[in-house]
């Protein structure tokens, strides 16, 4: 502390109460760790981490990353078998990493010459190279890298009972707002084969083409896939070290055997990877998360899979425990994508209780663009999700929407009407119960069917409990129901359409076109890296929002247009005018008496726009200033100026015609000013500038100070108090449209003029 | 097969259904939900081919993606092996499953004689001779 002052009072308070506020605040649930390398918290570097480096010799690795051949964990085994090509690694492990850094934020060097260098580099190197990287260029280099064209989504779909109508709802819900794919997993693992199929029905509403997968344990996931109700697959999951590998029980070679396995049943397959799985798994080797990840991303590359799901994934909350975890995981999604893997790019567990933290995390990704942005959003609410809260739920879809139409990016969601949403869900929990009843398994209610329809989540339906559900799992599994016993049920039942969709996307696996890297079904067509490449060279390639796709992101709902708010004020107007009739009277005179305090109205009050923001009836307001004014013992006079509709020129042109020369000036939408005749336009008495917060009570006292001002007293000025409402964001669109009419009344140099109200004693 | 298929022939079911024959012979438009319906389509007839995974992995490679290309032609060769048996030899690649090097070879040798999976047959092989090398046979409980 410094040296304490001669004679200053002693301060004695132990708290600034701001950090009690900030106590309060969900941030404040959020815990943060110290860097600490040798406890395995260090994003994007620990003296740990290995200095990159290859040697060859007679076409073998010698050495890679520091490590003798003859040291190799299996993961260097693997990948120096199976991801680094001898013949590009001296040249690309021979450029300094700040130069191939450069390349991946340069415009005009191609993807396609970046990921051929990645092919000839080492973990150690690639992390090196994104570690040169700030936020903004790692995520400019993802857009230019990613593999894809075309952005696409990702959405959990899953809920607290395991209940198979709601699954069917909820998957056509998904469907109908774009999802490319849906996820399903269970509270109780028995009931795979019953969430399987209700979601594989319902994502057969609507459209076609929605690629399911059933979360479960490997070997009866890849038997659900066998029986055809999911079309892909993505958890088959790689560590960065070997004993986290080993604890999870498997090998580089047992999970790219698996891989094949998906490939050989015509299934769609990515891994699973991210950063904090090690550290959370204990065997971490002290080093850095993206370098950890870095292996990871070249053992699946080696692999040969098409793809990952990484960003952090359940390590994401740990990450972002971490200084620069966030910018950490952006940065090993592009790892991924330069390695030329389609990236689902995590956006997955919810890793805050910060609003402000999911808003900043989900931004860059959104306006990059990504193979699948989240992976997955949770569609359905937070509590309903069987995998644990996304970044972005069903609470906050609507947020999302608004996102991409704020910034008119791509985030593969499209904003789809209440009405359509209630046919989609109600011909789902048909369909799906059709199923059921056609294939013997079960009978729901009119009931079941109508609560799930509405519910938003599973805490309001009256449906299947988790218990009754896994006897219909069972039935399924034992009696060997496949997909095809769906479709024909489906068919039987009248829903063609229905199982045509279904039929579709099963069909995809006979060709296996959405194996290769990225591939999605749009518009019933196949769409991936090799027919629908990202080629970004600069401003205006890469991809832009086509016109039409544009109109579709831009038609949120509720949105405010002329029209409707002249439609909102005719239905005023009736009111307005049995309360309150006006009459011009000619060309208002200055007044003479000292007492006269001028209301100056504006040009469209009572005329065209009858309430305030704050949804007074104009009639009120007038009543509320005149009583104001005569209890102070004012005398009021209304004029309408019709020359301007700004409040400080209505105020000042009436406090100039006003005996005492003071004047208020009022808008119609409730905006009102004291001035005083001698005043500059804008240095004025007193001002309500908030509308809509501004009560009746607070335009009476306000009558009562204009008329103080005018006995030369001063009054304590009227302060409308504000809780901090962003009170632009509710009433801006509103108030622009409105004042449009207001300045379309004024006419230069019209005069104003003398009105005589009468009100009705309803008013008054 | 040619190997002549390159990124212009992708996707297979648009470009070149010409190309495409399921296990049974039938054709892409051959597989209506009519057919389904009539009992003339069942899974079977909706499962990948080897030859549909060997003109994926041409147009892989052609796509500038080797490893990629090799997974597919790895899983053109385990199309036929059945679910039971792709499960078990799974199982003995997990860590500590495999009492020895011989029991990865027998998975090997069964991969490569009864279902001519050369590369596959190899690639179980490579994996005997690393977890050998990281002691990946000890027991585990």
């Amino acid at each position: 502390m410094p040296d304490k002052p001669q004679g200053a009072p002693q301060i004695k308070v132990n708290r600034w109460r701001r950090f009690a506020d900030w106590d309060e605040r969900p941030l404040r649930l959020d815990k943060f760790a110290v860097e600490d390398a040798a406890a395995g918290f260090a994003a994007f570097s620990s003296p740990n981490d290995p200095k990159p480096g290859l040697e060859i010799e007679s076409g073998k690795v010698k050495s890679m990353d520091g490590i003798a051949a003859a040291d190799f964990d299996m993961i260097d085994l693997f990948i120096a078998t199976h991801h680094l090509d001898l013949e590009v690694a001296p040249e690309a492990m021979a450029i300094p990493s700040h130069e191939i850094a450069r390349m991946l934020v340069d415009m005009n060097v191609p993807r396609a010459k970046l990921v051929r260098l990645a092919h000839g580099m080492t973990p150690a190197k690639l992390a090196e190279v994104v570690a040169e990287l700030n936020a903004l260029e790692i995520a400019f280099a993802y857009s230019k890298m990613r593999a894809r064209h075309t952005p696409g989504n990702q959405g959990h779909v899953t809920n607290a009972k395991d209940d198979p109508l709601q699954l069917a709802a909820d998957a056509a819900t998904a469907v109908a707002f774009g999802f490319d794919e849906i996820e399903t997993t269970m509270r109780v693992a028995r009931n795979a084969w019953s969430n399987a199929v209700a979601c594989a029905v319902g994502a057969a509403i609507g459209r076609w083409g929605t690629l399911f997968q059933c979360s479960s344990e490997e070997a009866e996931e890849l038997q659900i896939g066998m029986a055809g109700f999911t079309s892909y697959a993505e958890t088959v999951s790689v560590y960065g070290t070997e004993r986290a590998f080993i604890d999870g029980d498997d090998t580089p070679w047992s999970k790219a055997f698996l891989s094949t396995a998906y490939a050989s049943r015509g299934i769609k397959m990515r891994c699973t990877s991210g950063a904090g799985s090690e550290l959370l798994m204990g065997f971490h080797e002290s080093k850095s998360l993206l370098y950890l990840e870095a292996r990871c991303l070249c053992l699946q590359r080696g692999m040969g899979v098409q793809g990952t799901q990484n960003g952090g994934i359940d390590g994401a909350p740990v990450t972002c425990t971490i200084p620069g975890g966030v910018r950490e995981l952006m940065a090993e999604n592009l790892l991924a994508v330069w390695l030329d893997l389609e990236c689902a790019s995590g956006n997955d567990a919810r890793p805050t209780e910060s609003e402000i933290r999911v808003g900043a995390k989900i931004l860059p990704y959104l306006i990059a663009g990504s193979d699948l942005i989240c992976s997955g959003f949770g569609s359905i609410l937070k509590y309903d999700n069987s995998f644990n809260p996304s970044l972005m739920n069903g609470e906050e879809l609507e947020d999302f929407l608004v996102l991409q139409r704020d910034f008119e990016a791509d985030g593969g969601l499209t904003p789809v009407g209440e009405t359509e949403i209630l046919d989609l869900r109600s011909r789902a929990v048909q369909a799906i119960a059709a199923v059921f009843e056609e294939l013997g398994l079960s009978q729901p209610t009119a009931d079941m069917m109508a609560s799930v329809v509405a519910a938003s989540g599973s805490e309001e339906t009256r449906s299947y409990a988790p218990r009754d559900v896994s006897f219909i799992s069972e039935a399924i599994k034992q009696r060997g129901i496949n997909v095809i016993d769906v479709i024909r049920a489906l068919a039987r039942r009248g829903y063609r359409t229905e199982a045509q969709n279904l039929l579709n996307v099963v069909k995809l696996r006979v060709t296996g076109d959405y194996l290769q890297t990225s591939a999605i079904v749009r518009n019933g067509r196949i769409i991936s890296a090799v027919n629908d490449p990202n080629e970004y060279l600069g401003p205006g390639t890469g991809y832009r929002l086509s016109g039409e796709r544009r109109d579709r992101l831009m038609n949120i709902r509720d949105v405010l247009d002329r029209d409707e708010v002249l439609r909102n004020e005719a239905r005023h107007a009736k009111t307005e005018t049995r309360l309150i009739q006006y009459r011009t009277m000619g060309a208002a005179e200055p007044g003479k008496d000292p007492k006269e305090v001028l209301i100056g109205i504006s040009p469209a009050f009572g005329l065209k726009i009858f309430r305030t923001l704050g949804g007074h009836p104009l009639s009120a307001v007038l009543d509320a200033l005149i009583s104001g004014i005569r209890a102070k013992g004012g005398t009021p006079r209304i004029v309408r100026l019709r020359h301007t509709a700004d409040t400080s020129f209505l105020g000042l042109s009436a406090a100039r015609l006003a005996g005492s020369g003071i004047g208020i000036g009022i808008q119609a939408k409730g905006t009102a000013v004291i001035h005083q005749r001698d005043r500059l336009p804008h240095h004025n008495l007193e001002l309500f500038s908030n509308a809509p917060i501004t009560t009746l009570e607070h335009y009476r006292r306000f009558g009562e100070n204009a008329a103080a001002y005018a006995m030369g007293e001063t009054p304590e000025p009227v302060v409308v108090p504000t809780k901090g409402q962003a009170l632009g964001a509710r009433f801006h669109a509103q108030v622009a449209l409105i004042y449009a009419i207001e300045t379309g009344l004024t006419e230069d140099g019209a005069a104003p003029e003398d009105v005589e109200i009468r009100l009705a004693e309803a008013v008054q | 097969m040619t190997g002549k298929l390159t990124i212009m022939d992708y996707p297979l079911a648009e470009k070149r259904p010409d190309l495409v024959r399921t296990r049974g012979g039938k054709k892409l438009e051959d597989l209506t939900l009519a057919a389904v319906e009539a009992g003339e389509v069942a899974l079977e007839d909706l499962r990948i081919t080897p030859d549909a995974l060997r003109q994926q992995a041409e147009i892989a490679r052609a796509a500038g993606r080797p490893t990629l290309a090799r997974n597919f032609e790895r899983a053109a060769e385990l199309v036929d092996v059945p679910q039971d048996v792709i499960l078990r030899i799974y199982e003995l690649l997990r860590p500590g499953r495999a009492k020895g090097k011989a029991d990865l070879l027998e998975a090997a040798q069964l991969l490569r004689g009864t279902y001519k999976a050369e590369g596959m047959a190899r690639f179980v092989e490579e994996a005997a001779a690393v977890y050998e090398r990281r002691g990946l046979f000890s027991k585990r409980f």
